[in-house]
């Protein structure tokens, strides 16, 4: 079939505009993600091949969700599931069929998808992975790459946390207020584990990776429309914080280019503006957090794109409070590169050691790079070489790996 | 468990690297094995010469036995050596791997060693 394009290219934006929203729909009123996929996959496949025939339908979000409908009640049908079931779908697309004949537009379940996706009951590390499936239409295998998963086992995690939501029974719905602010919180961690698994490739090294970072954007925005929770709002600002320096993270030649030693004036000033407001609007709920933490540091240290000098008594203080609420060894680092910034690296290696016997960051680089960086502005050549050998050995960027064997050729001398 | 990282490049690649290019792969390499034996990880690992100097063997079904030149096969990219590393499941050899100079150049396959009952 070679497929009218017209066809084709309609199909293509219905899968990248609806698919989640599509899903969400079809999952919530069946109570079973993993059917409502195989469902929504089949939609697709009969779109292209009835399209191109029979020419696009007017409203294709109607077309492939009675499609999809249609497909579940077979195959509930042929499981001989409960009634129960039969009952849900039919009040289903009597539902849609009745929301487009109105509008023409779907009610955005979205939210309440990525509620069952980041469920208690949900493993904590599947809760990222299911939300780039099931909401944005991720493949396992791109996903298993992002998380450095084999897909095979990434599939398989998928498969079994999607079995789990329908058999558990876990509602796909955004919970009550007074459950909101704690079940919110797995929600946000998982966009932010997505975003940091794009970020975490330096500079959009992979460009798989820097497309996570757009998608976890995404997300942030779709939470922030629906909720005005200031985690929410501040960690959408956090991410806005972190991307407007996205093409500052490498020189012109693709060396890695740390943070201090950036041209500011590649810094996004949009991103930066809005990141700002948004973080203003959820500091005046007076509720502060985690990531609204975070987002303060990264404002602290945007303002070098206007020409100032960040704050770094500022930037030690937010770290204290944000260890205090988080007790993590990352923040304990971060805060010890902090306090190296502002008091001198014998005062950040001094910070550095109350947590240098922490196994978790035995084999975490950024650890060792930042020890080596503290050693040797201190003066200390042989203890800096060491921490720099120990960090280009738990490198995966060639970028970073190439930067810190010049920095760390640089201590010779 | 443990698994065999084996690492394919191109070695045509890696011969035309000038001198402080290899050097500083050198430098990865050690520091990466570095990182292997202190996280604990480490059973062995050895660069091998390049696949030019490989000889197959084999004893065909009539009994006679065959010695080629080469490698058992001729690909783009080449075997160039391999890690055995003892790590808790197939997601952390992934992890490692990646942080394998290697990978950064060419690919690694990362496979289980088999577990082999024991003898009765």
């Amino acid at each position: 079939m070679t497929g009218d394009p017209g066809a084709r290219v309609a199909a293509e934006r219905a899968a990248r505009e609806s698919y989640g929203k599509l899903l969400a729909y079809l999952a919530a009123r069946s109570g079973d993600v993993y059917a409502a996929e195989d469902a929504l996959a089949d939609a697709f496949a009969a779109a292209l091949e009835r399209w191109p025939v029979d020419g696009v339908p007017r409203v294709p979000e109607a077309w492939l969700l009675v499609t999809a409908r249609n497909r579940l009640t077979d195959r509930t049908r042929r499981v001989r599931r409960a009634d129960l079931l039969h009952e849900r779908l039919g009040r289903a697309a009597r539902e849609a069929q009745r929301t487009f004949d109105r509008a023409g537009e779907l009610d955005d379940e979205r939210l309440g998808l990525m509620f069952a996706c980041a469920h208690p009951a949900i493993p904590r590390e599947i809760h990222a992975p299911l939300i780039l499936q099931s909401v944005l239409g991720l493949d396992a295998a791109r996903i298993a790459s992002a998380f450095l998963v084999a897909p095979a086992t990434m599939g398989q995690r998928l498969v079994r946390a999607k079995r789990k939501i329908a058999a558990a029974h876990i509602p796909l719905r955004v919970p009550a207020d007074d459950e909101l602010p704690a079940r919110l919180d797995a929600v946000l961690v998982a966009v932010y584990a997505t975003f940091a698994e794009g970020w975490g490739d330096p500079s959009g090294y992979d460009p798989r990776a820097r497309g996570l970072t757009l998608e976890a954007l995404w997300l942030g925005r779709l939470i922030v429309a629906a909720s005005s929770e200031p985690e929410a709002t501040g960690l959408l600002a956090l991410m806005l914080h972190a991307d407007a320096r996205a093409a500052a993270r490498r020189d012109g030649s693709g060396a890695y280019v740390p943070l201090d030693e950036q041209d500011a004036s590649r810094w996004d000033a949009a991103a930066i503006a809005e990141a700002e407001t948004l973080l203003h609007r959820a500091a005046r709920a007076g509720r502060i957090g985690r990531f609204q933490l975070e987002a303060a540091i990264q404002s602290a240290h945007a303002v070098r794109r206007f020409g100032r000098e960040p704050d770094r008594h500022a930037i030690v203080a937010l770290y204290d409070e944000l260890l205090r609420l988080t007790a993590s060894p990352v923040v304990a680092l971060n805060r010890a590169v902090a306090i190296g910034r502002l008091a001198g690296a014998r005062a950040g290696l001094d910070a550095l050691a109350g947590v240098a016997s922490d196994a978790r960051l035995r084999d975490y680089q950024p650890y060792w790079a930042a020890r080596a960086d503290l050693h040797a502005r201190a003066g200390e050549a042989l203890e800096a070489r060491e921490a720099y050998a120990h960090a280009i050995g738990l490198c995966i960027d060639p970028s970073v790996r190439a930067y810190l064997a010049a920095r760390s050729a640089l201590t010779d001398a | 468990m443990e698994f065999i990282l084996q690492i394919y490049s191109d070695e045509k690649r890696w011969q035309a690297q000038t001198n402080e290019e290899a050097q500083q792969m050198h430098g990865a390499y050690t520091a990466y094995s570095k990182a292997l034996v202190d996280s604990g990880a480490m059973v062995g690992g050895n660069r091998l010469e390049p696949a030019a100097t490989a000889t197959t063997v084999r004893v065909t079904s009539d009994g006679k036995t065959e010695v080629l030149d080469g490698p058992f096969a001729d690909t783009k990219e080449q075997l160039a050596g391999y890690y055995l590393i003892d790590v808790p499941d197939l997601d952390a050899a992934i992890s490692w791997a990646a942080r394998c100079p290697g990978a950064s150049y060419g690919t690694i396959e990362v496979r289980p060693i088999a577990e082999v009952p024991a003898a009765v």
